[in-house]
């Protein structure tokens, strides 16, 4: 038995990218800033990608939920070893709730038998979507991956909770968020990149997947966090010890 | 408005975070209840009550929630629906796993991460690794949240909440716990401590982590973080990872060790009272958030300290 994954991808602004807040603090501005895919959804599809080199999966399914420059991030995601993409054109930005409305649809029409994802989106800091599309789903699920291993109808999956690792054994169909340590995404070669061009990339229209996609939530205004002064420099250790002793005798 | 406050009692800083929990769910209404769910929650339930303006603390007891697995959680909570307008929890890993799965249930949208309540429906969190920080209105006719402990002050404990069971049979689930192996660390608990003294990427190795960290640390008396970089290199467990994708601390006194600052590192920890940063390099980010800075190398410094400290 060999399974077929989904592997959500989301466009997210670089993680080396400064961003700031607009002037009227209306939202922040990503104008002119690079956008790449979620550092976490790389490393989901890197482990989807060796699942089916590794012989445990047929197929690699890539989507996107957004613009339609997202379709640069699926095509690399093409290069770097996805079978095909879907491309769900969406005018703005939905929420993970209706993002993962929209992947219970896409999961369903693909009849996959995996969903690996992010998990967290770096830039809306959720770490939701897919709890919410596990649930939507009626699937076992586990998050934070730190190691994953499929084996007779189960996929085992160690977790990196607060106090220390967790393993969980999931019967699939099953729903799987990774952490960062779970692999290190390798990188598109060249001819690769040439043949990502010729792999399906099919667009749908959020409006045609009959999906509730209003907001719930009102984003009443974005600003900066509040700023840290920098302090003083110290000249030496002992100056630095006297420092600590005294603010540990205030605790 | 009813507000139920779920708590993983399982969990080393339990206390501390649902006295925090307490008190935002105090600024967003009253009757507020505490769930404690999973086997011998009772003397858990007895240290809870006592949290200043809870009203009862609710106890589901059924070893298939032990771990606070997200299937049969959720399946207990959903049995409540009707009975609260808003589900909070501490955003540590426990509530980021379940809670969301809760509010799909509920059809509504959470709001992650709360660091302040603006009004009962309107919430401040953190976006961009805490580049920005937006503020959100529900129009959900229930609430679900996690919010962020560090942002609240913890509850007093001058309270006498009465502690109620729930039935709490659950059906056969779909995941199993197969085995878990806590950290052994014998530090306090990072996301509770009021001293945290963390590593980067210039200890270099495992053993240098050790010997010079976990000194110091253990000087003052404190629990040891990290930067990913030490993480992934290996140096320490990855459950000490301070930052966006690890744990956010807001400690009395934070030290850096050979940390340069990067915006994921200080989303962790920019919020505690002061900051003490050792670099070598002058132009480190780390310094513009530091209350005191000190540019030396760490294999000189922290032994140094940690010897002057003892004096
Ligand atoms: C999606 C994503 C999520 C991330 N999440 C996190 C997170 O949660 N937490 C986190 O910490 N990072 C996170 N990072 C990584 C982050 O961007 C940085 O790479 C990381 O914090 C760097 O760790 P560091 O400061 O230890 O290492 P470096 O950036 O390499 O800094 C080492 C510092 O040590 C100093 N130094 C070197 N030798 C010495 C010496 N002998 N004495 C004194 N000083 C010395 C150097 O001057 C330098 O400033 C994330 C990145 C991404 C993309
Ligand atoms: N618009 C989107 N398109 C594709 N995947 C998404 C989208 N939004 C969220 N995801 C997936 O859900 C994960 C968690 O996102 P979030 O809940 O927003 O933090 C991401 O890492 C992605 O794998």
């Amino acid at each position: 038995m060999t399974y077929s994954i989904l592997v959500p991808v989301k466009q997210v602004a670089d993680s080396t990218a400064r961003i700031r807040v607009r002037n009227d603090g209306s939202d922040v501005d990503l104008s002119g800033v690079k956008m790449a895919a979620n550092p976490f959804d790389e490393i989901a599809l890197e482990e989807a990608i060796r699942q089916r080199e590794a012989g445990m999966a047929r197929e690699v399914v890539v989507v996107s939920i957004g613009p339609r420059t997202a379709q640069e991030t699926l095509r690399k995601a093409l290069a770097i070893g996805a079978d095909r993409a879907i491309h769900v054109l969406a005018p703005r930005e939905i929420e993970p709730l209706a993002v993962a409305k929209v992947l219970k649809k896409i999961a369903q029409r693909e009849a996959v038998d995996l969903v690996f994802l992010g998990k967290q989106a770096i830039d809306d800091d959720c770490n939701q979507t897919g709890q919410m599309l596990a649930e939507f789903l009626g699937w076992p699920q586990a998050t934070f991956a730190s190691s994953v291993r499929i084996a007779g109808g189960e996929i085992t999956v160690v977790r990196e909770v607060d106090d220390g690792l967790e393993t969980l054994a999931l019967s699939v169909p099953a729903v799987v968020s990774v952490d960062l340590r779970l692999n290190e995404p390798r990188y598109a070669s060249l001819p690769n990149i040439m043949k990502a061009k010729n792999k399906p990339l099919a667009e749908i229209a959020v409006e045609d997947l009959g999906v509730d996609i209003a907001p719930r939530l009102t984003l009443l205004g974005v600003r900066e966090p509040d700023v840290r002064q920098a302090g003083t420099m110290v000249r030496s250790v002992g100056e630095l010890a006297s420092i600590l002793r005294l603010a540990a005798g205030r605790i | 408005m009813s507000i139920l406050v779920i708590v993983d009692h399982t969990e080393a800083s339990f206390q501390d975070s649902a006295r925090r929990a307490a008190s935002a769910a105090a600024e967003i209404g009253t009757g507020i209840h505490i769930l404690l769910a999973g086997v011998e929650c009772r003397q858990a339930a007895m240290q809870l009550s006592r949290i200043s303006g809870v009203d009862a603390i609710i106890l589901a007891e059924n070893q298939q929630l032990d771990r606070h697995l997200a299937e049969p959680m959720v399946e207990l909570l959903a049995r409540l629906a009707s009975d609260y307008s808003v589900f909070m929890a501490p955003a540590g890993t426990s509530g980021k796993n379940v809670m969301p799965r809760l509010a799909a249930r509920l059809d509504v949208m959470q709001v992650s991460e709360v660091i302040k309540v603006v009004a009962p429906d309107t919430f401040e969190r953190p976006i961009y690794a805490g580049s920005a920080i937006a503020t959100v209105s529900s129009s959900d006719p229930t609430l679900v949240l996690t919010v962020r402990s560090s942002a609240f002050e913890p509850a007093a404990l001058d309270g006498a909440a009465e502690v109620r069971q729930m039935p709490a049979s659950i059906g056969a689930s779909a995941s199993r716990v197969v085995s878990v192996s806590p950290n052994m660390s014998e530090r306090p608990d990072l996301g509770s401590a009021r001293v945290v003294v963390s590593g980067g990427r210039a200890l270099g190795s495992r053993e240098a982590f050790e010997s010079l960290i976990l000194p110091l640390a253990e000087r003052m008396n404190a629990a040891v973080g990290a930067s990913r970089a030490a993480v992934d290199a290996g140096f320490v467990s990855s459950d000490c990872q301070v930052g966006q994708t690890g744990k956010i601390v807001a400690p009395d006194i934070y030290v850096a060790c050979g940390i340069s600052g990067a915006i994921q590192h200080l989303a962790g920890m920019k919020a505690s009272k002061m900051i003490v940063a050792i670099n070598r390099d002058p132009e480190a980010p780390i310094f513009a958030v530091s209350d005191y800075g000190l540019v030396a190398d760490v294999f000189e410094a922290i032994p140094e300290l940690t010897r002057q400290l003892q004096d």
